[in-house]
């Protein structure tokens, strides 16, 4: 489907100071729909926060987020931001199925779409089991489950592949290609720079500060190096 | 608001409970059990239980329900499903009913349990009515829920939250006529026992009053319990600064 001329995000000099710390400093950038972006840098630079500003759970100090033509966390919005945070924020106490089929109900989706959902994430054979039994990446996995409910046309991913092994890494980010490839915006955060690779674009954060923000080809292009490991020191050293 | 999502979610926290047996059992048997050792206690003195038993039915539930509510409603803004729901088309007033219904439904089933075994074995012989009495223990639970609810916002921490019970409970325990009679407090805590919600449980239980009476104190109750509610609900944050 073509959305091309629409923009997905609309951030205009973005900036969150939470108790006195500056965390953000004037972050500008637009998506369109059908992007997938990689969210990279260090633990501490702001990523999360920038994903919760977009969601609207993080106030914003000054400047502007608008996501699909409305301000974030206008209530036209919700339901309509797939978001998988960095806690797994799904019911420990509850079996898979059962965290599903209530935030299901929540967004009022069929029982059909529990069925979907759960087979996306492969947690079909574990319906049956209590989150707290299962391990740290199969709960990551119910968190996205959550996350792709409704399939909505903004998914916003915080660490989704960390402690996942390789194979469930790469199954993931075939769904998100795919994803992509229908029109969904989808921005990702990892501080796992080599899956920078599989993102259409790249934004690179570090003190609450944009270094870089373009495909994949251009980063390792601008920092002539040949891993994206090298390229963000670079970078960063080049400042 | 929306009746679908507030129902939705008190079957939720009844299916989370219904997951923790030991949780539940404590829930509906520990005051069953309390009252009854207290009617066995007082086997020597007979009529005191008459007396005493069903003041605690009142209190009781208030107590377990605060206690439940403000560790399982800390988690849920601990853990990240709050804020999560807070990213979906749920009201605060929807998160708000459907605890307070959830919860107000387990207290009845308490206060029926107790009530129904203090009237057969245990040998109560109250002048109250039964079902006035079950009334009390259900508002007592949703006070205590909604205690709860407000006050999980100023714990941090779950232990904070268990914390919360001996400052907030006890004081209202030693005042509500359980250990000393209201009118026999000295004036200026007579007058704040008075307006206390364990106290207008206790004084709903007692027997022999006018209907105006009764009206006044479940009053008190309901007042309390939607106060308290809209106090939690005021202090679920969606933003956080």
């Amino acid at each position: 489907m073509d959305r091309s001329d629409q923009t997905t995000f609309e951030v205009s000099n973005l900036r969150v100071v939470r108790n006195g710390n500056e965390i953000l400093k004037s972050i500008s950038f637009q998506a369109a729909p059908g992007e997938l972006i990689g969210l990279l840098g260090p633990s501490g630079s702001g990523k999360s926060t920038l994903m919760r500003s977009l969601l609207g759970v993080q106030a914003i100090t000054g400047g502007s987020a608008r996501i699909m033509e409305s301000a974030a966390g206008s209530p036209t919005l919700r339901g309509r931001l797939g978001y998988m945070a960095q806690s797994s924020a799904v019911y420990l106490d509850l079996t898979v199925e059962e965290n599903i089929r209530y935030f299901a109900g929540v967004l009022v989706e069929p029982p059909s779409e529990v069925a979907r959902v759960m087979d996306v994430v492969a947690l079909t054979t574990f319906s049956r089991r209590l989150v707290s039994s299962l391990s740290g990446g199969e709960q990551a996995r119910v968190s996205l489950g959550v996350a792709l409910l409704g399939s909505p046309p903004v998914l916003i991913l915080d660490e989704p592949t960390v402690g996942l092994d390789p194979i469930l890494r790469r199954d993931l980010w075939r769904t998100f290609e795919g994803l992509a490839k229908m029109g969904v915006t989808v921005i990702v955060s990892s501080h796992v720079m080599d899956e920078a690779a599989r993102c259409t674009r790249l934004l690179l954060l570090r003190d609450g500060t944009l270094l870089f923000d373009g495909t994949p080809a251009s980063l390792l292009a601008a920092s002539k190096a040949t891993n994206y490991d090298d390229a963000f020191e670079r970078l960063i050293e080049g400042e | 608001m929306s009746l679908r999502r507030t129902l939705l979610t008190s079957r939720r926290i009844l299916e989370q409970l219904g997951h923790d047996p030991r949780t539940l059992a404590l829930l509906l048997f520990v005051p069953t059990a309390l009252v009854g050792l207290l009617a066995w206690s007082l086997t020597n003195d007979p009529g005191a239980f008459d007396l005493v038993g069903p003041k605690l039915l009142g209190v009781f539930p208030l107590i377990v329900m605060f206690l439940v509510t403000s560790v399982i409603t800390l988690r849920e803004r601990t853990v990240g499903t709050l804020e999560r729901l807070f990213t979906l088309p749920l009201t605060k007033a929807d998160f708000v009913a459907g605890y307070a219904i959830a919860f107000g439904a387990l207290a009845f089933v308490q206060s029926v349990l107790v009530s129904a075994l203090s009237y057969t074995w245990y040998g109560l012989a109250h002048q109250g009515v039964p079902w006035r009495i079950s009334l009390v223990a259900l508002c007592a639970g949703l006070l205590g829920t909604a205690f709860g609810l407000a006050l999980s916002a100023v714990a941090h921490t779950e232990f904070q939250a268990v914390q919360f019970m001996p400052a907030f409970i006890l004081p209202q325990l030693l005042l509500c006529g359980l250990v000393i009679p209201v009118r026999q407090l000295p004036s200026v805590l007579r007058a704040v026992a008075d307006v206390l919600p364990m106290t207008a449980a206790v004084h709903a239980i007692s027997p022999l009053q006018t209907n105006a009476y009764y009206v006044g104190q479940f009053a008190i109750m309901l007042t309390y319990i939607l106060v308290a509610l809209a106090v939690g609900g005021a202090t679920l944050r969606r933003v956080t600064k």
